[in-house]
């Protein structure tokens, strides 16, 4: 929705939902969550050459100002009790992104004993980006994905609404 | 100095205790009792001429055809830049060796990690408790028969095969 | 202490000075500057620390079990993984571990082709290192920098091996593909356009009054203490070692190639401090280039890979292989029953002995000089956890 151009004058239509959606997709603000290797990939992708920023997503270090949780990395079990404790400190609405083979289904290291296969199994995750490691252009268009995904809600629903159009 | 020198050296000192042949290789071997493995690494650390004064690495090997547990101590000595493998055996049901932690500090790490994983107890080590598994983690995983815990505080360690859906 | 007569009793006089309360913290192991997933728990008196406990585990991958799983060829991606900022380096020592168990002769070309990736893959991951070590003291410009220049290191390797970071480059015998055309052009390029700016990277940051000021005089180790903790590599030469395995314990064909072993010199502060360490890495990044550009106008013709049968199966026998990899001499303990697949694997890597003696040094430095000091001894978190 490209709400400048539309009406190039001064008058503005629009839906209080897609004001909202728009403002909220246009600063995902992400937790770095760095785990393994996918880590370095992360940061690359929020280095000078892909520049996450150009999307309004920037880093950000503690979980209690951050909208997105980008899980890139191997979730071994130890880490995995911690990791839900970080989503849960998350304020709503909130987003996560499972980055790589090893955050989707253990990848690699489903043969470890001590690694827990797939960071879905401790908290729900909106995107899954596949790669070992996933490049930066994919962890981009994994970002894209998801502001897709919150432009499409909906907060302001009629009561009768609310059971099927729940986000 | 040569490998052999210092197996005869070690030999002098600590007489039996020393296996009487040296194991040849990359780096030879001296198979050392399990009961003098303290005594012999800080004779080589302070022989002047031998001066091992480093503790380059410590690996747990599990010999389970000859229900033993292994412990390899590799030292390097930067001052004449020699080498040689201290190795000592214990019965794998419950493997006990002195610790070498007070000869070098590394080795209070690598000998928690040998526990943690192979389940060696090193007798008089200032802190032997678990290092890269949970504190509550059952069982040594490097022992050839780990089994896999189902599940670890309600996450399960299984996974269906993605190709089924 | 009263202050306009407001009295606060928080802190009591003693005969021996002000005695406050110790404080535990806990840094990690989410921290955005503990490099990965390392935790410390802190015992601090006001910003002074008494000790920092390292926490390690959280990126424990069993990499050694599943090498007993996944035979000697299937293990080579997971060398990647052990220490994924120079990946090449970790490849080389599984290669060599096998290549010395089973007696195989690697072809000349195909060693240079290692030599090449090998140093490309350290100018990289010290570029990480010393960028990383300004972001952690604050300065976010020059880790920029860092990274715009490994990703035209990342670009050349992707050339290589088709990966910008897990490579699995290499092979049992030889190396995977050979060099393609064109390469040797453009990466000798590189070299000549990166060289200058190692100089210009030092005068932007290394000689800055306050960068040498959160460096210099801090965590101090001395050679003997660096020997006793088992330090290697940069961490060792920055107390004044000369050893590196290149050298000393010379493997490929380091041999023929010239290059210097930058030692820590303690120019502007003590010798073994965490300045020290940080300007080996940046000397070191110099030797690479001159490795590279005699590496690549040497390359000799003939085929990468020697033969080797798909089911290896070496002989029964212990190997115990040492190669420099970034972070120092990366040890490879790998024993063999003479079956497919290896009966024990042992990584011996720098960071492990980097993150123990953490607890030794942190005393009595500030809370804030921990990240510096974490950064100078460039501890990544796989190569501590395995
Ligand atoms: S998906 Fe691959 S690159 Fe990412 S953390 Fe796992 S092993 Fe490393």
């Amino acid at each position: 929705m490209s709400l400048i151009n539309t009406v190039p004058e001064s008058v503005i239509t629009t839906k209080v939902d897609e004001v909202l959606n728009w403002t909220r997709k246009s600063s995902v603000w992400y937790m770095l969550f760095g785990l393994a290797c996918c880590a370095i990939e992360m940061m690359q992708t929020g280095g000078p050459r892909s520049d996450l920023d150009r999307f309004g997503a920037v880093p950000r270090a503690t979980p209690r100002v951050s909208d997105l949780i980008i899980v890139s990395g191997t979730l071994t079990l130890k880490m995995a009790l911690r990791t839900k404790v970080l989503y849960e400190q998350m304020p709503d609405p909130k987003y996560a992104i499972s980055m790589g083979s090893c955050a989707n289904c253990g990848g690699l290291f489903q043969l470890a004993y001590s690694v827990c296969d797939g960071v879905d199994k401790v908290i729900p995750v909106d995107v899954y980006v596949p790669g070992c490691p996933p490049r930066p252009e994919a962890l981009t268009e994994g970002l894209l994905k998801l502001q897709d995904k919150i432009q499409q809600e909906r907060w302001l629903v009629r009561a009768s609404d609310e059971g099927s159009a729940a986000a | 100095m040569e490998a052999a020198e210092i197996h005869r050296r070690l030999r002098d000192k600590l007489g039996n205790a020393v296996e009487p042949t040296l194991q040849d290789g990359d780096w030879p071997a001296c198979e050392v009792r399990a009961a003098a493995v303290a005594e012999a690494c800080r004779f080589l650390r302070d022989d002047p001429d031998l001066r091992f004064d480093c503790l380059s690495n410590l690996s747990a090997v599990d010999r389970k055809a000859a229900d033993q547990i292994e412990v390899h101590y590799h030292l390097f000595s930067y001052a004449h830049r020699h080498q040689v493998v201290v190795k000592a055996s214990s019965p794998r049901l419950d493997p006990v060796l002195p610790t070498v932690s007070n000869v070098w500090p590394i080795a209070n790490w690598l000998e928690r990690e040998a526990f943690d994983l192979m389940g060696v107890t090193f007798v008089n080590h200032p802190d032997l408790r678990r290092i890269l598994m949970p504190e509550d983690w059952v069982g040594h995983p490097l022992r050839k028969d780990f089994v896999e815990p189902e599940e670890y505080h309600g996450i399960s360690t299984r996974r269906e095969s993605l190709l089924k859906i | 202490m009263s202050t306009a007569g407001i009295e606060i009793g928080l802190e009591r006089e003693t005969p021996a000075g002000l005695e406050t309360e110790e404080m535990t913290l806990n840094m990690g192991p989410q921290h955005p500057s503990t490099h990965g997933v390392l935790r410390f728990v802190v015992k601090a008196d006001g910003e002074v620390m008494r000790r920092a406990i390292p926490d390690i585990g959280y990126l424990h991958r069993s990499i050694e079990k599943i090498s007993e799983k996944v035979g000697y060829h299937g293990f080579m991606p997971y060398t990647d993984r052990v220490d994924y900022v120079s990946a090449m380096q970790c490849n080389q020592g599984w290669a060599m571990a096998c290549e010395k168990l089973a007696s195989i002769e690697v072809p000349r070309r195909g060693e240079y082709c290692r030599v090449i990736a090998c140093e490309l893959g350290r100018i990289a991951s010290h570029l990480i290192s010393v960028g990383t070590t300004g972001m952690d003291i604050g300065a976010f410009t020059p880790f920029t920098h860092a990274l715009r220049e490994r990703e035209r290191i990342n670009n050349l390797l992707e050339e290589l091996c088709g990966a910008r970071l897990t490579f699995n480059y290499m092979r049992i015998g030889g190396c995977a593909w050979d060099i393609p055309p064109g390469f040797v052009k453009r990466a000798s390029e590189f070299v000549e356009q990166f060289e200058p700016l190692i100089d210009e990277y030092n005068e932007l940051i290394s000689f800055n009054k306050i960068y040498v000021e959160r460096l210099a005089n801090v965590a101090i180790v001395p050679a003997e203490m660096a020997i006793a903790w088992n330090l290697v590599g940069p961490n060792l030469r920055g107390s004044g070692v000369k050893y590196d395995v290149r050298k000393d314990v010379p493997y490929s064909v380091y041999p023929e190639l010239e290059f210097d072993v930058p030692v820590g010199t303690g120019e502007r502060g003590t010798l073994g401090d965490s300045y020290d360490r940080y300007m080996v890495r940046m000397n070191e990044m110099k030797e690479s280039c001159r490795i590279l550009r005699q590496a690549l106008g040497g390359i000799p013709e003939g085929p990468v890979i020697a033969k080797v049968p798909r089911t290896f199966k070496p002989p029964p026998g212990e190997v115990y292989v040492r190669v420099e990899a970034s972070r120092g001499d990366m040890g490879w303990f790998v024993v063999s029953d003479g079956t497919a697949f290896p009966a024990r694997t042992h990584i011996r890597t720098g960071s492990f002995s980097a993150m123990a003696i953490i607890e030794e040094l942190s005393k009595g430095l500030m809370i804030a000089d921990l990240v510096a000091v974490i950064a100078s001894l460039d501890i990544v978190a796989p190569e501590v956890d395995r």
